[in-house]
């Protein structure tokens, strides 16, 4: 049974009458078998830019909005979302945006979904609509629920509306292409810049046919962009074991690239996986992972892999956990998850009768 | 009354000296820095370990006996403040910075570590902490995260929030649980309970442990004051560097008063006789930052500042902040007492809200002075009175509800990093709806099922931790609030 409403209140209704609901999105990302005694709740109506003020560094979109439609706004008046929110041409919205925490390259520089999210509204469980934070970038009344929702995969709410921060856009980006003999070797350059006060947009690193490469964004204003490349090509030569450097100044469509997880387009299964770099080398040589490549300086992964099951006791093992981003899977969270009793308790509250998934 | 049995028990955890009982010793934490209020606590113990605050909250919540985390008290809006006849939980002791990891830049520390010590310890690695209260020298990484605390320099990289990684918890229950990792993707999968927990005034327990991330140190700043002849065009002023595309580190604003008390006690070198100064500072890649620079000073040359000064050495620099940081403190000297409100509004809205600001002041014929984090829109009037005076408090406390509400009016908020605490419960319900103020006890009550953990503060309720103020508080005259 599917339905689409147009409305917060409509959702909330629907919420009220259903055993089980599900909601769904721009369907870019992970699908998951569904069940007769579930409702499906078809968000594409709750979809358009509700406000956008650019000299507040703000907006509110209705949660299916399609993340193009909110670039394209920004774009027009020199602003953006630094975090790239992943498959963003493949019509990925910004609910589920927010619902995965799908952040991407850029998040290097600012931070992520998490550190942009302002506001949020949703209907939980109880079929009421709730609002959480605010219009204003800064907000310590209430509980922080536009933070909590980052993340939630729909568990405890269906959001709604969503207010967002934004920054100015840099004028003018330039990528540095660098040749590393492995992914060691990578991480240790990443590792190299951590106290330099070098200002990556992104740091992305890749390991295929025996060597590994990277690439290093920067932003800024256009007269100093070339100045800053050559300069950071010359710290990397002295200071990291870097083969080859080559400037890619055209480096929109390389991005977007990344974006679209075009390196994974052959694989069924894709997982995110937040990593303390440290860890990266142990994750790097497990036998489960296809291709992986590294992004905001090693700390998180994409990962393609055949073997889901093996991946998550991979990631089990290592005391880490993941999120699949495409595929197929009953439950798209693997590995360990310690905090689950604080989660368990807010599910209580916000859905007391198990209208959503189980966390 | 705390039974005896009880007071053994506490005792048992925290012997000696450092389970405080005696009235004397309990005064230096009958309030934190709002401290128009003031309620006795029936112990206060000083823990050394996780094991021992992890022991103390199952005891309390076993008995039913409310307690408060404390860091160094430096709270505004009475979040630290004791419940009467409950017990402190004073986190001082737990100051190890346990961890220090330069190229994953993040650093692990007890939730007892002062913000600035973290900064001084990893500067040899060419790193600091970013969020910088003023009280930054006095304050914990523990009371940060209880209120999402945050400072001059959080317009580009955030609050406390922005900066934690990973956290081990107490719930108030005594369950420990951990979340997020040292990759700066914190959590990564599931709701991002690090964000949900970080401001929620210790309502969800206790901190344990930390687990930060780190900046590597700005290669260049560049410090610009700028003086104007009104607050309002000073306000103006930050829309139209926001407005241009500039992501300044910081941009505050002091009036005619902040900065008569700052230079005063500091002598920062502000220029003379402004009504209201602009202190914008750019930071990151020098060749960056100087294009920003000329890019800024157009900006603050059309937007009719008198005199505009730019910092030439890190001594001027140093001292700009200084006397910014000790604003609060040296307004302190001018009047017997003051409230510090921490609204926000949407920055467009400053000029007027700095405007309406002015206005009330003259009809309540209370001074105010205002230093704040103008690029956040987010207010600071410290409202100046004489607490000996009959009704005093309360005629600043009205003042003080009448810039809130300007606040939501103008689509702000309530509190921008000071929280909710005791002070502002009860204008939580004219920002939320009842709904939402129903979910939001319900989570409450979901984490804390006997209500120990901080009750009273930050969600308006009648579990209200008593009160030895100068007279009747608003609150109170509302009934929302009680004395014994
Ligand atoms: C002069 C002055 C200037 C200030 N400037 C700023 C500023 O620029 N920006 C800003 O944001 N604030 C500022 N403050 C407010 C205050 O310093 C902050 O709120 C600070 O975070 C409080 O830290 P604390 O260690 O003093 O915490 P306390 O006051 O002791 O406690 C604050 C709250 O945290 C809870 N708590 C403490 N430790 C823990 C823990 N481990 N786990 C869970 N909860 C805990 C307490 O229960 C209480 O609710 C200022 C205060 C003063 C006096």
């Amino acid at each position: 049974m599917s339905k689409s409403p147009t409305t917060a209140a409509e959702v909330a209704k629907i919420v009220n009458a259903a055993t089980h609901v599900t909601a769904v999105g721009g369907r870019s990302k992970w699908t998951f078998p569904a069940a007769d005694t579930v409702t499906e709740i078809d968000l594409s109506q709750l979809s358009g830019i509700v406000a956008y003020a650019p000299d507040e560094y703000t907006f509110t979109a209705k949660a299916n909005t399609p993340l193009v439609e909110i670039i394209n706004t920004l774009a027009a008046r020199q602003q953006y979302l630094p975090f790239d929110p992943l498959l963003a041409n493949a019509g990925a919205t910004l609910g589920g945006t927010v619902a995965c925490n799908t952040s991407g390259s850029g998040r290097l520089r600012y931070g992520g979904v998490r550190d942009f999210i302002l506001g949020v509204r949703f209907v939980d469980g109880n079929g009421n609509v709730l609002r959480g934070g605010g219009n204003v970038v800064k907000n310590a009344s209430g509980f922080d629920l536009p933070k909590f929702m980052v993340g939630s995969l729909g568990r405890y709410g269906i959001m709604t509306e969503i207010t967002m921060k934004v920054f100015p856009k840099p004028a003018a980006f330039g990528t540095l292409v660098l040749q590393f003999e492995s992914v060691a070797a990578a991480l240790q350059a990443s590792f190299a810049l951590a106290n330099q006060p070098f200002e990556l947009d992104a740091f992305d690193f890749r390991h295929t046919n025996g060597s590994t490469t990277a690439w290093i964004r920067l932003g800024g204003l256009p007269n100093t962009l070339q100045p800053r490349l050559t300069r950071l090509q010359t710290w990397l030569q002295t200071h990291t074991s870097v083969q080859t450097i080559d400037t890619l100044l055209e480096d929109a469509a390389h991005w977007q690239g990344i974006n679209a997880l075009a390196f994974a387009a052959d694989s069924p299964n894709v997982v995110k996986i937040p990593l303390p770099p440290r860890k990266l080398l142990h994750l790097d040589e497990d036998p489960a992972i296809d291709l992986a490549h590294y992004y905001c300086a090693g700390n998180v992964a994409l990962v393609t892999t055949t073997d889901i099951t093996a991946l998550g006791s991979a990631l089990t093992r290592l005391g880490l956990n993941g999120l699949l981003l495409r595929g197929t899977a009953t439950n798209p969270q693997l590995g360990t998850r310690h905090w689950l009793p604080f989660a368990q308790r807010i599910k209580t509250a916000l859905d007391p009768h198990q209208k959503f998934l189980e966390i | 009354m705390l039974t005896s049995t009880f007071y053994t028990q506490l005792a048992e955890i925290c012997p000696g000296n450092r389970c405080l009982t005696r009235a004397v010793d309990l005064l230096p934490y009958e309030s934190d820095a709002l401290t128009a209020f003031r309620a006795t606590p029936g112990a206060v113990v000083l823990p050394e370990t996780e094991a021992e605050v992890i022991a103390l909250v199952r005891l309390c919540h076993q008995a039913g006996v409310p307690f408060v985390a404390r860091g160094s008290g430096t709270s505004l809006s009475g979040g630290s403040l004791p419940i009467q006849d409950g017990v402190v939980i004073a986190l001082n002791r737990l100051n190890a910075i346990l961890k220090i990891d330069p190229e994953q830049r993040t650093a692990v520390v007890q939730p007892g570590v002062i913000n600035l010590n973290i900064s001084k310890a990893v500067a040899k690695h060419n790193l600091y902490y970013a969020p910088d209260p003023s009280s930054q020298s006095i304050c914990t990484i523990g009371g940060n995260v209880a209120f999402n605390s945050g400072g001059a320099h959080c317009l580009k990289y955030g609050m406390t929030s922005n900066h934690v990684l990973a956290m081990r918890v107490v719930l108030p229950d005594g369950e420990v649980v951990e979340m997020g990792s040292e990759s700066v993707e914190g959590m990564g999968v599931g709701p991002d309970l690090i964000g949900m927990f970080i401001g929620s005034e210790g309502l969800f327990g206790i901190a344990l442990e930390i687990t930060v991330r780190l900046l590597p140190i700005p290669e260049q700043y560049r410090t610009v004051l700028a003086a104007y002849d009104s607050l309002e065009s000073a306000g103006n002023a930050v829309a139209a560097v926001v407005a241009s595309g500039l992501l300044p580190g910081a941009m505050e604003i002091m009036d005619k008063l902040a900065l008569k008390a700052a230079e005063t006690a500091v002598q920062a070198g502000y220029p003379a006789g402004a009504v209201a100064l602009l202190i914008v500072e750019l930071e990151g890649e020098a060749e960056q930052v100087e294009h920003e620079f000329a890019q800024l000073i157009d900006v603050i040359k059309a937007s009719g500042a008198y005199e505009i000064q730019v910092a030439e050495t890190a001594a001027q620099r140093a001292k700009i902040w200084k006397g910014r940081k000790g604003a609060f403190s040296s307004v302190g000297r001018l009047s017997p007492d003051y409230v510090v409100q921490d609204g926000v509004v949407p920055r467009s809205q400053l000029g007027k809200a700095l405007a309406e600001i002015e206005r009330l002041s003259a009809d309540y014929g209370l001074a105010v002075a205002n230093v704040f984090h103008a690029g956040d829109g987010n207010l600071h009037p410290l409202i100046l009175y004489d607490g000996r005076q009959p009704g005093a408090l309360e005629h600043a406390e009205a003042f003080a509800g009448e810039i809130l509400k300007l606040c939501i009016a103008l689509g702000g908020t309530i509190t921008g990093e000071h929280g909710v605490g005791m002070e502002k419960r009860a204008y939580m319900p004219l920002l939320f709806s009842e709904t939402d103020m129903d979910a939001m006890y319900a989570i409450r009550l979901a984490v804390d099922t006997k209500l120990v953990a901080n009750p009273g503060k930050k969600l308006p309720s009648d579990e209200a931790p008593a009160l030895k103020l100068h007279g009747m508080h608003p609150l109170e005259q509302a009934g929302i609030i009680s004395r014994e």
